[in-house]
């Protein structure tokens, strides 16, 4: 393998709170050396980087990667090539798979698929309860010997109260958190859309922002019963970042996700019925646009995670009640949060880095988010100043669906090396 | 003064302006009168197909389509997908490239999902006309709402109009609130709150949550159906219960400080939503209601179709010549 060495970039590293202009050198797949100016050992690879950030590789710890089931709409591999060329090389890769990655043969099998995809690093996330039927824990002990990261029943709630009060509990012993996708499935019954003026105007079936409220309520409550590490998933509305940063102000064990279609648009997204603008939880209001901006920027919500969730275009292609929820978001979301946040003034560049690798790294207790000497050498490059047309076809993910089309975002991924190869260059 | 066109397709009365509103009912006058012939027939759709197409089961819509559409001489097919192997969703694309295959020139469709108009419009070069959607819109059931209204009163401008009834599930309340407001009418809506849709005041519209204050405020009644699967799902109680607090009776009508006219867009649940001895006394324009129907589906076949406005006098003929 030969050394790597980063010569003159802007380098931003929350984790050692540096944000100056330096070189990086990586040899035998781990960082060497971060210095102002570092000479190139024999055999390097000299990358010029100048006028370019280099930062730690972007972790990302909500995605659906939809092997095994649904091969034709994403795979691990597809997956982990689309996360690499958005500069993230981490990514968590949700359990609602088909069948559900409930067990440690299952977790093996994402281990091995993401090893052999050679591209951004994959960690699976086992499902919470077998089947993710809501009855009965997984074994978290074994998926967590096999390499699982956290557990979800992501895409569902863990509906019983005395279940997940179980699962913080059990899910202490491994050090893990437990991310829960907050809804409460009886106020949400065949919701589409968030419940507002838009919903009524279009004739949809609203979900209510208390649908999430009161699974995020109940969820900090039984964490601080527990003391186990809650994790709530892709925030949406104004009053769960309010209950989130009222649960730290007590120090309840707590972290939280908001999404880039979170900070970024509202429901007005969904007029004329676009089935790439509907996403569970659905985008909702000015104020719990702004109230995500916020959350992100104080540290209520302590990262930035895409929840990335691929679907086949003709899955899409369809009435509005019937198309599935998500949108992918691998490929756009480092220049949404440039263009969203940083660009207008929520976040710093530094501050932007940190809620999408160096938080998400710590929080789900990854060995990336760093590029301290010894670690992994897992790092993106890209020009700030290049501002690029998102074009759904160019995307390397095999999924189209995304409501951004044709935006125009700042900042292109350049380069990703994942212990210290490259994966990706733009 | 230019005098305005309807465009391709006739989704719902949200996108169209006030002038393309009163088009379509001036329209509507001159062909009331065809229907009173003894030959109920005039030439001006000779030559066009036109498929009406019912992912749910309809009779009214449905055969008020079918009389516009034979009258004005239109080829017209019916496909009544609603409980065959046609199942929404997976096929409405698929439906849309054979009608396009079959070179029709006019599809009336009423479907289960809102937006399924707009869908199909985007994907066919034929005009679509939306029989219904979801809880979207019914543009053509509220322009004969209208029509109606506008017959009585005279116009429409000023008028109190009220929407009584189960608003959320409702498509004829949403295209009744934005074509009565657009035509300068003052909009409110009556019932429980639980079949009140979030958000409703958005809509520039007035919430009334007894019946009693929407009596005194109104001029007009438009009462909607009430579905009685409502009561299952948990948004109301009993239907005997909506009849006491809710329902039209006649008892509350005589304390109103005007006499109300009543519309209901059928069919008629008596004894739940409305009183019997209401909905067929003299205040009562339910029939009427049917009638106009016919006129508004016929002006906006033809409206759609290219016919000019102006024209539509001419178009209707002599009455004779229908009798050749
Ligand atoms: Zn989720």
């Amino acid at each position: 393998m030969k050394p790597v060495l980063l010569k003159g970039g802007r380098v931003v590293d929350p984790s050692q709170n540096h944000d100056a202009v330096a070189d990086l050198l990586m040899v035998d797949g781990k960082v060497e050396a971060l210095k102002k100016r570092l000479s190139a050992p024999d055999g390097a690879e000299i990358v010029d980087c100048k006028g370019k950030v280099v930062a730690p590789g972007l972790v990302d710890i909500h995605v659906h990667l939809r092997e095994p089931g649904r091969e034709d709409a994403e795979t691990v591999a597809s997956g982990a090539r689309a996360a690499a060329a958005g500069g993230f090389t981490s990514v968590c890769a949700m359990p609602n798979t088909d069948p559900v990655t409930d067990n440690q043969a299952a977790i093996g099998f994402i281990v091995k698929q993401g090893a052999d995809a050679g591209a951004a690093r994959v960690y699976p996330i086992g499902a919470t309860t077998l089947g993710q039927k809501g009855e009965q824990l997984s074994e978290f002990g074994e998926m967590v010997h096999a390499g699982a990261v956290a557990v979800s029943d992501d895409g569902h709630p863990v509906v019983s109260t005395q279940l997940m009060r179980s699962a913080l509990e059990y899910a202490r012993s491994f050090g893990i958190p437990v991310a829960e996708h907050c809804e409460d499935p009886y106020l949400f019954k065949h919701g589409v859309m968030h419940e507002g003026t838009v919903s009524a105007r279009m004739g949809l079936k609203g979900i209510p922002s208390a649908c999430e409220e009161i699974m995020v309520a109940r969820n900090l409550l039984l964490a601080e019963l527990t003391g186990g590490h809650i994790h709530l998933c892709h925030m949406s509305s104004r009053e769960s970042v309010a209950l989130i940063r009222r649960a730290k102000d007590r120090n309840v064990n707590v972290t939280a996700e908001g999404a880039p279609h979170h900070f970024a648009l509202t429901h007005e997204a969904t007029e004329g019925y676009d089935t790439n603008a509907k996403m569970n939880p659905p985008l909702r209001e000015e104020a719990d646009v702004e109230a995500v901006r916020d959350g992100l920027k104080d540290g209520t919500l302590d990262v930035i995670a895409t929840d990335h969730a691929p679907h086949h275009y003709e899955s899409k292609e369809r009435e509005f009640d019937d198309a599935p929820f998500g949108i992918i978001g691998l490929e756009t979301a480092l220049g949404m949060g440039l263009t969203q946040l940083v660009g207008k003034g929520y976040l710093t560049l530094p501050e932007l880095i940190n809620r999408m690798s160096t938080e998400p790294a710590r929080i789900f207790h990854l060995p990336a988010g760093t590029l301290r000497r010894g670690v992994a050498a897992d790092v993106m490059v890209f020009d700030p100043e290049v501002r690029w047309v998102v074009d759904p076809a160019a995307f390397l993910s095999k999924s189209r669906n995304t409501p951004f089309g044709g935006w125009e975002l700042a900042g292109k991924v350049e380069r990703t090396l994942v212990g210290g190869v490259t994966v990706f260059t733009g | 003064m230019t005098v305005p066109t309807l465009g391709k397709d006739l989704l719902g009365l949200e996108p169209l302006t006030k002038e393309q509103i009163q088009l379509i009912l001036d329209t509507a006058e001159p062909f009331k009168e065809v229907s009173e012939r003894t030959i109920k027939k005039v030439p001006a759709l000779r030559g066009k197909t036109i498929v009406n197409l019912f992912f749910e089961p309809s009779t009214r819509t449905r055969i008020s389509f079918e009389f516009a559409e034979k009258r004005l001489s239109a080829d017209t097919v019916n496909v009544a997908a609603a409980g065959s192997a046609v199942e929404k969703g997976e096929n409405l694309v698929d439906t849309a490239r054979n009608l396009e295959a079959m070179r029709i020139d006019m599809v009336v469709m009423r479907h289960p999902s809102s937006g399924a108009a707009k869908f199909l419009a985007e994907r066919i070069r034929s005009n679509v006309i939306n029989g219904g959607d979801g809880t979207h819109e019914h543009p053509t059931q509220a322009l004969l709402d209208m029509l109606t209204i506008r017959d009585k009163f005279g116009k429409l401008d000023g008028l109190k109009v009220c929407i009584c009834g189960d608003i959320t599930h409702s498509r004829v309340a949403r295209s009744n609130i934005w074509g009565l407001r657009k035509l300068g009418a003052e909009v409110a809506v009556c019932g429980p709150q639980s079949l009140m849709p979030g958000g409703i005041e958005g809509l520039g519209v007035t919430v009334f949550r007894r019946i009693e204050e929407a009596i005194e405020w109104a001029d007009v009644l438009n009462i909607l159906r009430l579905q009685l699967e409502r009561m299952k799902a948990g948004y109301i109680p009993s239907l005997r219960e909506y009849y006491r607090v809710f329902g039209v009776t006649l008892e509350r009508l005589e304390k109103a400080p005007r006499d109300l006219l009543i519309l209901h867009p059928g069919p008629m649940n008596r004894g739940v939503e409305i009183d019997s001895r209401v909905a067929d006394g003299p205040h009562s324009v339910i029939l009427e209601q049917v009638t106009n129907g016919v006129a508004v589906r016929m002006a906006v076949l033809y409206l759609l179709a290219g016919g000019r406005p102006e024209l539509a006098e001419a178009a209707k003929g002599s009455g004779r010549e229908g009798e050749e």
